[in-house]
């Protein structure tokens, strides 16, 4: 990580902890954190859509917190970790993955038609699923809340939100919550 | 579309971010949530970005019983669940839940938002209905500006040459005093269509004595209306607020735009009134 500077550059090197990896990269100052995870890290996972904070499709996590990645410069996340939607799914410890919940349910309940702003609604729901308490069952107020600022052109978000209350439901049996 | 070309610096003190914005097109960058649309659109292309995060001092919250202060580095959800905060001056909160969507509000700052003065912005109306102050960092050394001589028309302020918002400080609302904010919005977290935040204070023997609203996306500038002369003296089981709403229709002057008239606007103004009214009234009783 490049130490803090009073000097006005037009590039930077920055190192990102990406998906656990540390990664080093440089980038013009202007690069969005959208484009350089795609462009410079070549993760193309993360969707850019409108690309001024109103789509919700780039949402990725820094430091565990999920954020528009076109409303963020890379500059702006050296030294930080960021998890995008290749990072979600976990290592089965035998050589493959196992999807998050999340994952499952938007298989489950058929949540995605063309899938691009599917990258977004799983960052953005697995981030509000886990920051609430996974034994109590889920609202409808806290799945409009979760949901809310993403938007989806083909679904008609009903099993989008079928989706988070199915995840919502396989993490309260997970944390082994059927009080 | 990208940002066009811009310097960039991220100092860590006061004194260098004011160095590097005394140089011609240099601005200041904090959540960044307004601010980058700009850029990307293209409405904005300072020639440097002065990046703030990493001044270390900015990003508290100090509750005291004359108030809440909020630094410069404190995004909306560090306000949404600070129930000190809350409990001191219970529209910061209230406010806050309106404020974009989960994944802006936890980048977003309350006070940049206040800096980039929209109309359609929460928090500048939370500061003028509060009655509140921003201090500003200059080379000459920290001011406080009022509220009401911060804003001067959409996305300005009275604030020129190298300055930076260090803060921004909400009164406590006063004894017997409740407060209501609600907006009206196409979706849940975008611009308000129309908003309302209310304070209606009751006297000694539980009677109306002072009932104030601003509204969010109504006006170029934040304003504050003091509506008390249709329900003062008034119980709050007696008082009309419709009669209330009718005196705030009268005292707005909003713009009609693609997404609502004027009169729309004008309505929306006398529906939130009346309902947020009712409902700070019946909480000025319980304080």
């Amino acid at each position: 990580m490049n130490h803090p500077t009073t000097e006005v550059t037009t590039e930077r090197a920055i190192t990102v902890t990406v998906n656990g990896v540390p990664r080093e990269t440089t980038v013009p100052v202007r690069r969005l954190l959208s484009d350089a995870l795609r462009h410079d890290l070549e993760l193309t996972g993360t969707h850019v859509g409108c690309e001024h904070g109103v789509c919700g499709a780039c949402t990725v996590l820094v430091d565990g917190t999920p954020v528009r990645s076109c409303l963020v410069l890379a500059v702006q996340v050296d030294g930080k970790a960021v998890t995008t939607v290749e990072g979600l799914a976990r290592d089965d410890g035998r050589g493959g993955e196992v999807l998050h919940p999340v994952q499952e349910a938007f298989r489950e309940c058929h949540a995605l038609q063309c899938g691009f702003c599917t990258p977004g609604f799983l960052m953005t729901m697995a981030a509000g699923l886990e920051a609430r308490d996974a034994s109590t069952d889920i609202t409808e107020e806290e799945v409009d809340e979760i949901v809310g600022g993403n938007l989806c052109r083909c679904t008609g978000y009903a099993n989008i939100k079928k989706a988070c209350r199915h995840a919502a439901g396989l993490m309260k049996d997970a944390a082994g919550g059927h009080a | 579309m990208k940002p066009a070309p811009f310097g960039y610096a991220d100092p860590t003190s006061l004194d260098e971010a004011l160095t590097l914005l005394a140089e011609d097109g240099a601005k200041v960058l904090a959540g960044g949530q307004s601010l980058l649309p700009l850029l990307s659109m293209r409405l904005a292309s300072p020639a440097t970005l002065v990046d703030i995060n990493r001044i270390p001092g900015l990003d508290s919250v100090a509750v005291s019983g004359d108030g809440v202060r909020v630094g410069a580095l404190v995004r909306h959800v560090d306000l949404l669940h600070h129930a000190e905060a809350a409990r001191v001056q219970p529209l910061l909160a209230r406010a806050t839940a309106n404020v974009a969507h989960p994944a802006i509000r936890n980048r977003g700052t309350t006070v940049g938002s206040i800096a980039h003065a929209d109309p359609s912005g929460e928090m500048t109306s939370v500061l003028a209905l509060t009655g509140g102050s921003v201090t500003v960092a200059t080379p000459g050394g920290p001011q406080t500006v009022d509220w009401a001589d911060f804003f001067v028309g959409p996305l300005e302020t009275s604030v020129h040459g190298p300055a930076v918002v260090t803060e921004a400080f909400f009164p406590a609302l006063p004894p017997r005093s409740g407060t209501a904010f609600e907006e009206v919005s196409r979706r849940k977290g975008d611009y308000a269509v129309c908003g309302a935040g209310v304070t209606v204070t009751l006297d000694e023997d539980s009677r109306v004595s002072s009932v104030r609203a601003a509204y969010i996306s109504v006006g170029l500038v934040p304003e504050v209306h003091d509506l008390t002369e249709a329900v003062a003296g008034r119980t709050v089981a007696e008082a009309d607020w419709s009669a209330a709403a009718d005196l705030a229709r009268t005292l707005v002057d909003p713009d009609g735009d693609l997404h609502a008239s004027a009169d729309y606007r004008r309505l929306l103004v006398g529906v939130l009134t009346e309902r947020t009214l009712a409902r700070a009234a019946e909480e000025a009783q319980t304080r």
